[in-house]
C-alpha cells in the first residue's frame, strides 16, 4: 500500500494507556460524584469527545490521511450532529408539553 | 507547470485525489452515515432523558451487578465492557500495523485476538441485558396510574424516620409514608419484576425502551464486527492476502471496528454516566 507506516506500535499503546486513564477518571467521577451534576455532565462530555478524537485521529489513522480526505469526513459530522442536537434537544423540547 | 494544466490532470482519471482506495472511502463514507444515524438515537435519547428528568431512572440504580461479587457496584461491569472493547479495538490496529509490514503471523494472532474479543463483549452484554429483565429479587408495584413505586422494607432509614411497615418510594426522593395514602395506592396496583418494552420496574418504560434499542443496535453492530474480522481471519489463515500483495481488507474491517468502539465510547457516556 502506498501509505507509511507511521511510527511503530509505541504510539498505539499510548493511545491506549490514555484511553484506559481518560475511562478510569470517568468511572472515578461517575460512583465518586465529587462535583455538581452540571459540571460533572459537561467533564463527561469534554473527555468522551477528547477519547473520540485519538480513536478517530491515531486507531482509524485520519491523522495521517491527506487532509481534504480528513475534512470531508469531518464537515458533515461537525455540521450535522450539532444541528442534529439542536433540533432534538433545544427545538424540540418546546413542541411537546 | 501552470494551475490549469495541474487541474486537468487531477481530474482527467488516473489519480486519486484523496489517496485513499474506493473500498476504503466507501467504508468511511457508510461509517459517516452511520454515525449520523446513532447521533439521532442518542439525541432522542437526551431530548427523553431531560424532559422526564425527575423521574428518569438512574442508570446507576439500574445496573448495579458485578459477576461473582455481592451488593452495590455501579458503573463496575459496564467500565469493564468498555475496557475489552477498547482493548479488541487495540488488538486491531495492532493488526492492521503488522499487515502494511506484511508479517502474515503477526496479523493473523492480532485478529485471532479481536476475534475473541468481540465475543467476549457480546456475551457482556448478554448477561447486563438478561440482569435488566430479570430485575431485583424485591420488584417493584406498578400502579393503577401507571407510574412506578418502590417498596421499602421496615425498618429501613426514610429521611430520618424508620416505619415499622412498608413504606412507597415514588420516583427518586418522593416518599409515601401515610397508611391511608399507601393503601390507596395499593389498590389495583400489580407487582412487576424486571423490564420489558411495556413494563420496567426502574421506572419509565421509555428508559428500558431506549436501552434495548439503543444497546440493541450497538450490539448487533458488535456481532456484524465479529461476523466481518472471522471472515477476515479465516482469509489471513488461508494466506489470501498474503497472495494479493496488501492487507487492505484488514484495514476495512479494522475501520468498521474502531467505529463500534467509537460508538460504544458514546454509549457509554450518555446511557450510564450522564
Amino acid at each position: 500500500m502506498s501509505h507509511d507506516n507511521h511510527g511503530g506500535t509505541k504510539k498505539i499503546w499510548i493511545v491506549f494507556w490514555l484511553l484506559l486513564a481518560l475511562t478510569s477518571i470517568e468511572v472515578a467521577l461517575g460512583i465518586y460524584k465529587p462535583f455538581s451534576y452540571e459540571i460533572l455532565k459537561w467533564t463527561f462530555i469534554i473527555l468522551t469527545l477528547v477519547k473520540a478524537y485519538y480513536i478517530v485521529a491515531y486507531f482509524m489513522h485520519v491523522k495521517h490521511e491527506r487532509s481534504n480526505f480528513a475534512w470531508t469526513l469531518a464537515l458533515p459530522t461537525f455540521i450535522l450532529i450539532p444541528y442534529l442536537l439542536f433540533i432534538l434537544l433545544t427545538e424540540a423540547s418546546d413542541l411537546i408539553v | 507547470m501552470g494551475a490549469k494544466a495541474t487541474t486537468q490532470s487531477v481530474w482527467s482519471g488516473g489519480t486519486r485525489p484523496y489517496d485513499a482506495s474506493y473500498g476504503k472511502m466507501m467504508m468511511w463514507f457508510f461509517l459517516l452515515t452511520d454515525a449520523l444515524t446513532f447521533s439521532g438515537f442518542l439525541g432522542a435519547y437526551g431530548f427523553a432523558r431531560f424532559k422526564y428528568a425527575e423521574i428518569w431512572p438512574n442508570a446507576e440504580n439500574v445496573f448495579t451487578h458485578f459477576p461473582g461479587v455481592e451488593g452495590h457496584q455501579p458503573l463496575l461491569y459496564v467500565a469493564l465492557m468498555t475496557f475489552i472493547l477498547i482493548m479488541s479495538s487495540v488488538t486491531m490496529v495492532l493488526a492492521v500495523h503488522h499487515g502494511k509490514n506484511m508479517e502474515h503471523k503477526k496479523v493473523a494472532i492480532w485478529m485471532g485476538l479481536t476475534v475473541i474479543g468481540g465475543i467476549i463483549f457480546l456475551g457482556s452484554q448478554a448477561w447486563e441485558w438478561m440482569h435488566f429483565i430479570h430485575g431485583t429479587v424485591e420488584g417493584a408495584l406498578h400502579l393503577a396510574n401507571g407510574s412506578i413505586a418502590h417498596i421499602v422494607a421496615p425498618g429501613t432509614d426514610v429521611l430520618g424516620q424508620v416505619f415499622d411497615y412498608e413504606v412507597l418510594k415514588l420516583g427518586a426522593e418522593k416518599f409515601i409514608t401515610d397508611p391511608s395514602a399507601i393503601a390507596t395506592l395499593k389498590e389495583g396496583a400489580e407487582h412487576v419484576y424486571g423490564a420489558n418494552m411495556v413494563i420496567n420496574e426502574y421506572g419509565l418504560p421509555q428508559f428500558a425502551n431506549f436501552f434495548f434499542f439503543i444497546t440493541g443496535f450497538h450490539g448487533f453492530h458488535v456481532f456484524t464486527g465479529v461476523l466481518l474480522n472471522t471472515i477476515i481471519f479465516i482469509n489471513v489463515l488461508f494466506g489470501t492476502y498474503e497472495r494479493r500483495g496488501h492487507y487492505e481488507m484488514v484495514e476495512k474491517v479494522g475501520l468498521y471496528w474502531h467505529f463500534v468502539d467509537l460508538v460504544w465510547v458514546f454509549v457509554f457516556t450518555f446511557f450510564y454516566l450522564v
